[in-house]
C-alpha cells in the first residue's frame, strides 16, 4: 500500500529514462542523502565516524569498483587489494611531489592511474575464465603489493616502508575532523554512486551483463569482448584506485603495503557476495556487513555481560564470522540486497494482502 | 519471507544501536588502561605470554597495593591480531573509557605503532613502544608522544654489531666480512637497515638484505641464498613463527647457528623451542632482561597465582616474553606514580601521565625496592631523549634455557644521534611541526 | 655456478611437492562437485593441529587414526550442514561458502586445540645431507624432511591413481566427474559420493599437514599455504591429478630459482629494497602457462557452445 506505482504516470521520454523512475524510490534516496548529510553529525561521535561510517563509505566504493567488474560484467577478480594500492601510492606520490594540486585532482589521478593499471592485468581476460581468472588476478594482487614495498621511489625512499600523508585542504578548508572527512568522503560516494548507476543501466552495462550471462553469445551478437571486458577493468579498477587513495588518505593516514594485502581483496569480495552480485545497493550492504559485524560480535560477550578471555572473543568471531556467511548463503544466495527488493514486493500489498 | 526481512531489519537495528551505546561508566577513582594484544592468529604464540605479564603486574598492583597510591587501576583488552587497521579500531574504541581516557597504550606492533603516532598526537595519549616503534620516535622535541623506552631498533642492531666487533677484535676487522639480515616484510623489520648500512660505510662490510613475506612460513629461497653467499654473521629480525621457522630452516641448509643474531623479538622460548636441539647456540639480543623468575615472582604468587588469579600458568612465568609484559607495565605504572607526584592522586588524563613518562626516572635502589633487581638498569628519560637508557646484552640458548652470553652493551650515540635527527626533523619537514619540548600545566 | 642452481632446483622440486599435496586436496573436490574449495587450507590447519595435540598423550599412530577419524566427521559436517543446502549454486556462490568454512575452521581449530605452536615428531632426520661432495664444492644439499615428504606424496599420488582407477567407489567418483546427471540417472548416489571426495581431501589435507607440520611446526599460519597452492591448481590444471603434481614441481622449481637467480638481478638493475619475488613469481608464472593454455597444462577442454 505504501509502495504503490498505481498512477504514477510517464509522460514524457525523460521520465521513463529517470535513475529511480518510481516516486517513492526517489524520495527515499534523496531522504537518506540529506539524513547522511544533515542528520547524521548532529548525533555521531568521533568513534562512529572514524570506524564505521568512514570505513564503510570508502569500502563502499571499493565495492561498487569490484561489483562492476565481478557482478555486472562476470569477471571473477582477487586483485582488489592491489589496484587500491596503485591508488593509494600515486595520490601519495602526486600530493608529495607536486604538493598544490587539489586535492580532488590527487583523488581523480589516483583512479586513473589504478585505471591504467587495471587495463593492463584485464587483458588476460581475454583468454582466461572463471576461477582460473580469479587465480591469476591473485598474479596482479601479489606483484603490485610487491612492488610498492620495494621500488623505493614509490615510498619517497623512506627507510622503513611506511608511508604518511600531512594536512589534507580542500579549497583552502582543511580536511582535519572526523565529522568533515565524513562530509568528503559522503559527497565522493554520492557522486561516483550515481555515476555508477548511470552507467550500469546505459548501453555500457548492458553490454557488460550481455558478457556476463553468456559470452559467447555476446560476441556473436556483437558484442566485442575486448571493449567490453577492457572498459570494464577500466572503470573498476578507478573506483576501487579512488577507493584506496580515500582509505590512505583519510582512514589511514600512514600506511604500508601490508594495509592492501591479500585479505584486502577478500573483503571486498565477500562485500559484493554478501551484498549482492549485481546490485549497487548491496556494495552498500555488504561493506555495513563486513565492517561492522566483527566489531559487532567482538564486543558482544561485554555487552551481555559475559567475562570471557580475548583470545575465546576473537576465536568465537572468526566461528560466527564464518557461519553468518555460510548461513546467509544458504537463506538468500543472491544476497542483502536481493532481500531488500524481496521486502519491497512485499510492501506493495502489505498491510492488505489481497 | 517477510519474517525474514524483518529480522534482517532487526539485525541491523540491533547492530546500529549497539555500536551507538556508550561504555559502562566506571567508579570515579579508576585510572583506565587500554591494552592491545594479540591471543589469535600467526603471531599468538609470542602476543599471549606479553600479554598475560602485562596483565598480570596490573593485578598484582590492584591486589597488594589497592591500586597506584590508592587509583584502582581498570585495564582492557582488545585484540589486533597483528593487524594494523585493527590496531586502530580497538584504540578508537578504548581511548575515551575510564574517567579520564585511555591513561597511556601499548600497541605491541610497529605497524600499529605507525598508524596510532598521528592520531594520539591529536588525542593527547602517550604511546609506549618499549623496545620497538619507530627508531627517530626517541626524539621527544618532534615525537612529543612517542616513548620507546629502553631501546629502539637502531640500539639493538648496534649492541649486535658491537657484540660481533668485539668477538673479531674490533670493529675494522669487520672490513670485507659480510652481514646478512633476514626480516620480517614490514615496517619492524625494515628498521634496522639504516643503521646496518651506516655502519657497513663506517667499517667496510658487506651487507645482505633478504626480505621474507608474511607470515614468514617460505623461507626456503632465502636460506639457499644465505647457504650460497656464506655470510660470516645473518641477523635475524623477525617476529612470531618466522623466527622458528628460520631457526629450522638455518638447520635444514647448515648455517651454524652460532653466527645468528636474533633481535630481542626474537629471542623468546617459542622462537627457539621447535627446532629443539637445532635452536642450541643460537644468539639473540637481551631486551635488558632474561629469562628466569625473580624478586617480583614472590608477590605474584603470594597474591595472584596462590589465589588462582594469574592470567598464565605458574612455570611460564619465568618466560622471556612474560617477564617482558611485567617490565612494560611496571614502566607505564611508575610513569603514572611519577605524573600523580605532581598532579594529585586521583586518575589522570593522558596528557598528565606524558608528563610522568617524560619525566620518569627510574634509580637502581628503585628497581630494587619494586623487585626488578638484576633485569633492568636505571632509566631516565627527557624530552630529548625517549628511549630512556640504551644498554642490552647478549644472550644464548643452549638447548634448555637462554643465558647471558655478553656484558653490558651501549649504544653509539655518536653513530645512532646524528641520524636520529636527520630522520626526526625529515619527519617534522612532512608534517610540518616545529619541534620543540612540550609543557604540560 | 652449476652447484648453487642444481642445489636450488631440488630444493624447489622437494618444495613443490609439498605444495602439490596441499593442491591435491583442491583437485579431488573440484574434480568430483565442482566446488572451488578454499577452506583445504584451513582443513590443512585442523587436520596438523589435531595430530599434533593428540599425539601429545598417544602414540603417533594412534594419533593419526583418531584424526583420521575426525577429518571425516569434518568431511560429514561440511556436507549435511552446507553443501547439500547448496546444490546448484553457482561456482561463486559455493566458494563463498568455503570461504565461511575457512573462517569457522580456523576459530573452532584454536579453540579446541590452542594458537600456540606445537610439535609433530615424526622423528625425522633434520641435519642436512650432502650428495656429490667430490663434484661439486660443498656438495649439493638435500634437506631429509623434504626427502620423505617427496616419497610419502608419491605413494599417495599412486595409492588414490588405483584407488581411482580400480575400485567400484573410484569408478563411481570418475563417473561423477564426467557428468553429474548422467551419474545419477544411473543410480550413483551424488551425497554419498561427494562425502566421499571431502574425506578423502580431508585425509590429503591431514598428509599435508602432517609433513607441513613436521618441517615447520604447527601453527596457524598453516593455513595460508593454500595461497601457495593457488598457482599450482591453476597451472595444472583445476580437475587433473597428475596437473597438481606436475604444476607443482613446476611452481616450486620455478619460484626458487627465480628467487636466487633472478631476484638479485632485479634487484641489483632497479635499486629494489630486497628481493623477495618468489610470490608473485609463482602466479605470474601460471599466468603465463595459461594465456598459452587456458585450462592449465592437463585441465580438460573448455568447450563453449551458445
Amino acid at each position: 500500500m505504501f509502495y504503490r506505482e498505481v498512477g504514477q504516470f510517464k509522460t514524457s521520454y525523460d521520465a521513463d529514462e529517470a535513475i529511480f523512475p518510481i516516486a517513492q524510490d526517489r524520495w527515499s534516496v534523496i531522504v537518506l542523502i540529506a539524513f547522511a548529510s544533515l542528520g547524521v553529525p548532529l548525533f555521531a561521535g568521533q568513534y562512529l565516524y572514524t570506524e564505521v561510517l568512514i570505513p564503510v563509505l570508502i569500502l563502499s566504493i571499493a565495492a561498487i569498483g569490484l561489483n562492476i567488474l565481478t557482478g555486472y560484467c562476470g569477471q571473477l577478480s582477487l586483485g582488489s587489494g592491489g589496484f587500491m594500492a596503485v591508488g593509494a601510492y600515486a595520490a601519495y606520490n602526486l600530493a608529495l611531489r607536486l604538493p598544490e594540486t587539489n586535492i580532488i585532482l590527487v583523488f581523480l589521478f589516483a583512479g586513473v592511474m589504478a585505471m591504467l593499471v587495471g587495463l593492463l592485468f584485464g587483458l588476460p581476460s581475454l583468454r582466461i575464465k572463471g576461477f582460473y581468472l580469479a587465480v591469476a588476478t591473485l598474479a596482479s594482487q601479489f606483484f603490485l603489493e610487491w612492488a610498492f614495498a620495494r621500488v623505493k621511489w614509490f615510498t619517497n625512499y623512506a627507510p622503513s616502508g611506511s608511508v604518511a600523508v600531512g594536512r589534507i585542504e580542500l579549497f583552502g578548508i582543511p580536511i582535519d575532523t572526523p565529522g568533515k572527512t565524513y562530509i568528503f568522503v559522503l559527497a565522493i560516494t554520492v557522486v561516483l554512486t550515481l555515476a555508477a548507476k548511470n552507467l550500469v543501466r546505459g548501453r555500457i552495462g548492458r553490454m557488460w551483463m550481455a558478457i556476463r550471462d553468456m559470452d559467447i553469445a555476446a560476441e556473436i551478437i556483437g558484442i566485442r569482448p575486448l571493449h567490453a571486458k577492457l572498459s570494464a577493468f577500466a572503470v573498476s579498477s578507478f573506483y576501487i584506485g579512488v577507493a584506496g587513495a580515500l582509505w590512505a588518505f583519510l582512514r589511514l593516514g600512514s600506511w604500508e603495503p601490508l594495509a592492501f594485502d591479500v585479505n584486502r581483496s577478500f573483503q571486498v569480495l565477500f562485500m559484493i557476495i554478501i551484498g549482492g552480485l549485481g546490485t549497487l545497493l548491496g556494495s552498500f550492504l555488504g561493506a555495513a556487513f563486513i565492517v561492522l559485524v566483527p566489531i559487532f560480535l567482538n564486543q558482544l560477550p561485554s555487552w551481555l555481560g559475559i567475562a570471557m578471555s580475548t583470545a575465546m572473543i576473537s576465536h568465537i568471531e572468526f566461528m560466527l564470522f564464518g557461519a553468518m556467511i555460510v548461513l546467509f548463503l544458504i537463506a538468500e544466495p543472491h544476497g542483502l540486497a536481493r532481500l531488500w527488493a524481496i521486502g519491497k514486493e512485499k510492501l506493495r500489498l502489505w498491510p492488505f494482502p489481497y | 519471507m517477510t519474517g525474514k526481512t524483518m529480522s534482517g531489519i532487526r539485525v541491523g537495528i540491533a547492530l546500529a544501536g549497539a555500536v551507538a551505546v556508550a561504555a559502562p561508566a566506571l567508579a570515579q577513582n579508576e585510572q583506565f588502561i587500554p591494552n592491545l594484544v594479540y591471543r589469535t592468529g600467526a603471531y599468538a604464540p609470542n602476543g599471549v605470554p606479553f600479554a598475560n605479564g602485562i596483565a598480570d603486574y596490573y593485578r598484582l598492583i590492584n591486589e597488594r597495593d589497592g591500586g597506584i597510591n590508592g587509583v584502582k587501576i581498570v585495564f582492557e583488552e582488545c585484540d589486533t591480531g597483528y593487524a594494523t587497521d585493527r590496531g586502530v579500531e580497538c584504540y578508537e574504541r578504548l581511548k575515551g573509557k575510564g574517567p579520564t581516557g585511555a591513561a597511556y597504550v601499548i600497541p605491541l606492533s610497529t605497524g600499529i605503532t605507525f598508524a596510532l603516532t598521528e592520531k594520539t598526537t591529536v588525542d593527547k595519549i602517550p604511546i609506549i613502544s618499549m623496545g620497538y616503534g619507530r627508531s627517530e620516535s626517541r626524539d621527544g622535541s618532534v615525537f612529543q608522544w612517542n616513548f620507546p623506552l629502553l631501546g629502539t631498533y637502531w640500539t639493538a642492531a648496534d649492541i649486535i654489531l658491537q657484540h660481533i666487533a668485539k668477538k673479531e677484535g674490533g670493529f675494522d676487522k669487520l672490513k670485507g666480512k659480510k652481514i646478512a639480515l633476514v626480516y620480517h616484510d614490514s615496517p619492524y623489520g625494515k628498521e634496522p637497515i639504516a643503521l646496518l648500512q651506516k655502519r657497513a660505510q663506517m667499517h667496510g662490510f658487506e651487507t645482505l638484505f633478504l626480505p621474507v613475506t608474511h607470515p614468514g612460513v617460505e623461507q626456503k629461497a632465502t636460506w639457499l641464498q644465505i647457504r650460497q653467499n656464506r655470510p660470516d654473521y645473518v641477523l635475524l629480525w623477525g617476529w612470531g613463527v618466522m623466527n622458528s621457522t628460520a631457526i629450522k630452516e638455518a638447520v635444514a641448509v647448515g648455517y651454524p647457528r652460532e653466527k645468528m643474531y636474533g633481535v630481542w623479538w626474537s629471542g623468546a622460548e617459542p622462537d627457539v623451542r621447535p627446532a629443539e636441539d637445532g635452536a642450541k647456540g643460537y644468539n639473540s639480543a637481551a631486551l635488558q632482561h632474561t629469562a628466569g623468575q625473580f624478586k617480583l615472582h614472590e608477590d605474584l604468587k603470594k597474591y595472584l597465582y596462590d589465589k588462582g588469579l594469574g592470567a598464565a600458568k605458574w612455570e611460564e612465568t619465568g618466560e622471556i616474553l612474560y617477564v617482558r609484559g611485567l617490565i612494560n607495565a611496571m614502566l607505564g605504572v611508575e610513569a603514572i606514580r611519577t605524573a600523580q607526584e605532581r598532579f594529585g592522586k586521583k586518575p589522570l588524563t593522558g596528557e598528565q601521565v606524558r608528563w610522568g613518562l617524560e619525566n620518569l626516572d627510574i634509580s637502581a635502589d628503585r628497581i630494587k625496592q619494586l623487585g626488578f633487581e638484576g633485569e633492568l638498569r636505571p632509566i631516565k628519560v627527557s624530552c630529548a631523549d625517549h628511549e630512556g637508557t640504551r644498554t642490552g646484552r647478549i644472550q644464548t640458548w643452549d638447548g634448555k634455557k637462554w643465558n647471558i652470553a655478553s656484558d653490558w652493551l651501549t649504544s653509539d650515540d655518536s653513530v645512532i644521534a646524528p641520524m636520529v635527527k636527520e630522520a626526526a626533523a625529515k619527519y617534522a619537514a612532512e608534517k610540518k611541526l616545529t619541534p620543540g619540548c612540550l609543557v604540560t600545566n | 655456478m652449476l652447484g648453487p642452481v642444481l642445489e636450488t632446483l631440488i630444493g624447489g622440486l622437494m618444495t613443490g611437492v609439498l605444495y602439490s599435496l596441499v593442491a591435491l586436496g583442491f583437485v579431488l573436490i573440484f574434480k568430483a562437485s565442482g566446488v572451488f574449495n578454499f577452506a583445504q587450507g584451513a582443513m590443512v590447519l585442523f587436520a596438523a593441529l589435531s595430530l599434533a595435540r593428540l599425539s601429545e598423550f598417544m602414540p603417533l599412530v594412534l594419533a593419526f587414526a583418531f584424526s583420521v577419524l575426525i577429518m571425516i566427521a569434518l568431511a560429514y559436517a561440511i556436507e549435511f550442514l552446507v553443501l547439500r543446502h547448496l546444490v546448484n549454486q553457482e561456482g561463486i556462490i559455493l566458494f563463498m561458502a568455503t570461504l565461511g568454512i575457512a573462517y569457522f575452521l580456523e576459530g573452532f581449530g584454536q579453540t579446541l586445540w590452542g594458537s600456540d605452536i606445537y610439535k609433530i615428531g615424526l622423528g625425522l632426520p633434520t641435519n642436512p645431507i650432502f650428495i656429490l661432495e667430490s663434484v661439486f664444492p660443498g656438495g649439493l644439499l638435500i634437506d631429509p624432511v623434504e626427502l620423505i615428504a617427496a616419497i610419502i606424496c608419491a605413494v599417495m599420488v599412486l595409492v588414490l591413481a588405483v584407488f581411482f582407477q580400480v575400485t567400484r567407489v573410484g569408478r563411481a567418483l570418475r563417473a561423477v566427474a564426467d557428468d553429474h546427471q548422467a551419474a545419477q540417472s544411473v543410480g550413483i548416489p551424488l551425497n554419498q559420493i561427494w562425502l566421499m571426495v571431502w574425506a578423502v581431501s580431508g585425509l590429503v589435507a591431514l598428509v599435508a599437514g602432517m609433513m607441513w607440520g613436521a618441517k615447520l611446526g604447527v601453527q596457524f599460519s598453516l593455513s595460508l599455504i593454500a595461497l601457495k597452492a593457488l598457482p599450482v591448481l591453476i597451472l595444472g590444471g583445476l580437475t587433473s591429478i597428475p596437473g597438481a603434481i606436475v604444476g607443482g614441481l613446476i611452481i616450486g622449481a620455478g619460484e626458487k630459482l627465480a628467487e636466487v637467480l633472478l631476484a638479485p638481478v632485479l634487484i641489483r638493475t632497479f635499486d629494489l629494497a630486497g628481493g623477495g619475488i618468489e610470490n608473485w613469481f609463482a602466479y605470474v608464472l601460471a599466468l603465463a602457462f595459461l594465456l598459452v593454455r587456458p585450462q592449465g597444462l592437463f585441465g580438460e577442454r573448455i568447450i563453449e557452445r551458445v
